[in-house]
Order: C-alpha cells, then structure tokens, then sequence
C-alpha cells in the first residue's frame, strides 16, 4: 500500500462501485474544428480493464474521451455499452474528470463535492471528508477553490470518483500538477477499481504507469495506431 | 430535501451568495435607473407618475438581463455543465431549476423594492399592489426567455450584449402587458392584463427549458 506523507493514517473503505459494462468502440472517427483527428478506432473494454490513451498535444486523447462520455458527437462509428441486463447509457455511468475541474472559485471543496455527488448520484459513495482524506487534502474542505494550488484542486477534482462512485472512470491527464506521493494514490485507486470491475481509460502524453494496462497511440497524422 | 435538483438548487443559491451578485446588484442598478430617471424627463411629477409604470418595468427588464448571459456560461466555462450533462437527470429539469433560482435570488428582490421606487417616480401610493402584482406575474417569462438567450450564447465570451439583443424582442408582449396592467389609467380591465401575463409567464417556464437544453446540447459539438 502506498503511503503519503500528505495523506491521514486512517485510510477510509473504498467506495463501492458496480462492476462496468463492456464497452465496444467500432469504426471511431472525431474530427475538431475541421480537423480529422483519428478514424477506424476500434477497441473493446471488458470490466477491470484499462486504457492509457497516449498522443501528442492535440492527437485527439481529450476528443476521444469526451466521445466515450456522449459529451461530442463522433463523425462516424459508435461506442456501445453492454451490461449484463442489456445496454447502458455510457454518459449515466462514467466520469470524465478533465482539465475544467468543474469546481467553483467560490465555494468551498466540500460545497462543490456536495453538489457533483448529489448531481451524479452518491450511492454507495465515501462521504465528502473520507475522500478528501485519502487524497490528502482533509484540512482543505472548508476553503473556497478558488485559494487552492493547482495540485491541491487536482486532488479535489479526483475525489468525486470516490464520493460519486460510477463504473466508468474518463481521466483526462489526471497526473497534471499532482506530486509523487498523489501519483501513486491515484494509481492505488485506479487499482481498486479496476479489481472491483472498474473500466479506466486515461489520456496522457507522458504516461501513467497502470498495471497490465493496455495502450492506445493516437499519431499526429490523423490515424489510430 | 435530497436528489440532483436539490443538489443544484443548494448549490445556484451558494454561488448567488458567494459570488455577492444576484439580488444586490440587480437592485442597485435597479435604483439608478429609477434616480436617473427624473434627470432625464424633468422633475414634473404628473409626468414621472404618467411613466412610472413603464419606468418601473423597463427598470426590473434591464436589471433582469444584468448577469443573465452567466446563467450557463460560468457552467460551460468550469466544466459543471459537462458534469450536469452526465447526470441521469434531464438537462432540462436543470435548466428549469436554474431559471428559478435566478428568478428568486435576483429578480424576487426587484419585486420586493418595487413599491419604494415607485413611491419615488411619483406613482400614486393606491397603484402600488398594481405594479407588484403585474411584476410577480410577468417577470417569470423574463426570466424563462433570458435562459434561452442564456443557453443560446454559452459558449460565447462577453456574450452578455448579445444575450440582451436576443432576450429583448421576445420579452416585449410582457412589457407591453406589464405596463398597461400597472397602469392606473389604463382603459383594458387589470384582472385581463393580469391574466395575459400570468399566461405568457405559464407558457414561456413551460417552454424554455426545452429550448434552453437544446441549445445546450447544440453547442456541445
């Protein structure tokens, strides 16, 4: 187990997450502001895997994410979720923590993770203290965003995985301004997950060292490789 | 009182709250046009009491429009909009939810301070519940249109002009009705004025969500 200088002794009980669908992603073509950026994606992610999606600035990662969330709308193909009582609705089952945080200068880390766990659904979440308290950052939940460094939001940002538990976690560049010590936390949770059934796809263009995770090169010329 | 509309509802009257803008500074601006207002057409009182009524409704239309382009904006912006998009409930339950609580927090205040600038115009102190009745009944549909203006231009900056541009013409049968209904003098029959604005209200919350959420989802890409 991983252990943080930052982060509280008592380590809370992970989340429980229901296990993911099978997601099959077929013949994926996105293309933004005219540009194509990749087509004839074709990948299949069964429960407890996951993906590092790896690319230059610009490769389409965060477009690909953001298809697999039903936040764009590709060009051609189709992303089709299978559970085992028929199909799910990809957009009501994952999470897609990206660059815009989605929390509010103004409110506090534990106004802000109230309003996405009470949004996205909290069942069988962690409450909002125990969360921040494996990410290490307890004695910030009464401070507005707005004051936090960019780690410390970072760290924020991730603990809606754990106070909204869904089965499908989007990771856009998680590591960004995250220390070591919150590196290896996130790898632990995305461990947790994926053993739990958990599907994590996570873009990057430096890399996160995932166990046994697969890799998917998205080349500046355009095509998936 | 829990769920995700509950969440949202505590989390807009937060941000109204912390933010500091909403009621206060509708009413400030609200208060300026009302004290600019004699400068501009004279100090005769039969004159500033034949407009009050139109003051007023122009006052609380342009103090509504005030911070309405950020309804979803700051949303598009931060990326609570993409979080709301993934919620299991419809965009347009949250675009509705919005629309209230911008309703109460900065346009519910206009209503309330009302009366006092209309003792200021010169309006006679028996028209008053006129005025606040015609504002509670039509300010609504202004709100409900300027959401749409407000998802229209989300992923625009400084959309706020344009917004107003849009609002404006869609908001004009309310003003129309608003100003005859608080008008003493007017010859229509004030339950009837009442009546019109009440309906345009109904029709325009019934509406706008729909709207609103398909120009959200529009501007998704």
């Amino acid at each position: 187990m991983v252990q943080s200088p930052t982060r509280d002794s008592a380590r809370p009980p992970a989340p429980r997450t229901a296990p993911a669908p099978t997601i099959a992603v077929s013949g994926l073509a996105l293309s933004r502001g005219g540009r194509r950026l990749f087509e004839g994606l074709d990948v299949t992610l069964a429960p407890g895997d996951a993906l590092t999606v790896l690319g230059a600035n610009g490769a389409g990662k965060t477009s690909l994410l953001r298809a697999l969330a039903g936040l764009l709308r590709p060009d051609a193909g189709a992303i089709v979720a299978t559970g085992p009582s028929g199909p799910e609705h990809l957009p009501e089952i994952c999470h897609c923590v990206a660059h815009h945080d989605a929390l509010r200068n103004g409110l506090t880390v534990t106004e802000n993770l109230a309003f996405l766990a009470g949004l996205l659904g909290a069942a069988g979440g962690l409450s909002i203290a125990d969360a921040l308290r494996m990410l290490g950052v307890a004695r910030l939940a009464g401070l507005p965003a707005g004051v936090l460094s960019a780690g410390q939001r970072r760290r924020a940002s991730l603990a809606r995985l754990l106070v909204a538990p869904r089965p499908v976690w989007l990771l856009d560049e998680p590591t960004t301004a995250l220390d070591s010590d919150a590196q290896a936390t996130l790898v632990e949770l995305i461990g947790v997950h994926r053993a739990q059934g958990g599907i994590v796809v996570v873009a990057t263009h430096a890399g996160l060292a995932l166990p046994a995770a697969r890799r998917l090169a998205l080349g500046r010329a355009g095509a998936a490789a | 009182m829990n769920g995700p509309l509950a969440a949202l509802a505590r989390r807009e009257f937060a941000v109204a709250r912390a933010s500091g803008a909403g009621g206060a500074v509708g009413v400030s601006f609200y208060f300026a046009l009302v004290v600019l207002a004699p400068f501009a057409i004279g100090p005769d009182r039969a004159v500033l009491a034949r407009v009050a009524p139109a003051l007023l409704w122009l006052g609380a239309l342009l103090s509504t429009l005030l911070g309405l382009d950020r309804l979803f904006q700051a949303d598009a912006e931060d990326g609570a909009l993409d979080q709301m998009t993934l919620a299991k409930t419809p965009l347009e339950a949250i675009a509705l939810v919005k629309g209230a609580v911008h309703w109460l927090v900065a346009v519910l205040p206009l209503v309330v301070v009302s009366p006092a600038f209309g003792l200021m115009l010169g309006l006679e102190p028996a028209n008053l519940p006129r005025a606040v009745v015609a504002l509670l009944a039509g300010t609504p549909a202004i709100t409900a249109f300027g959401a749409i203006g407000a998802a229209l231009t989300a992923s625009l900056r400084r959309a706020g002009p344009l917004t107003a541009v849009l609002v404006a013409p869609m908001a004009v049968p309310t003003l129309i009705f608003g100003v005859e209904a608080a008008n003493a003098a007017s010859v229509a029959p004030f339950p009837a004025m009442i009546a019109a604005l009440a309906g345009i209200s109904l029709a325009a919350v019934a509406l706008a969500p729909f709207a609103a959420a398909a120009a959200l989802r529009a501007a998704r890409g």
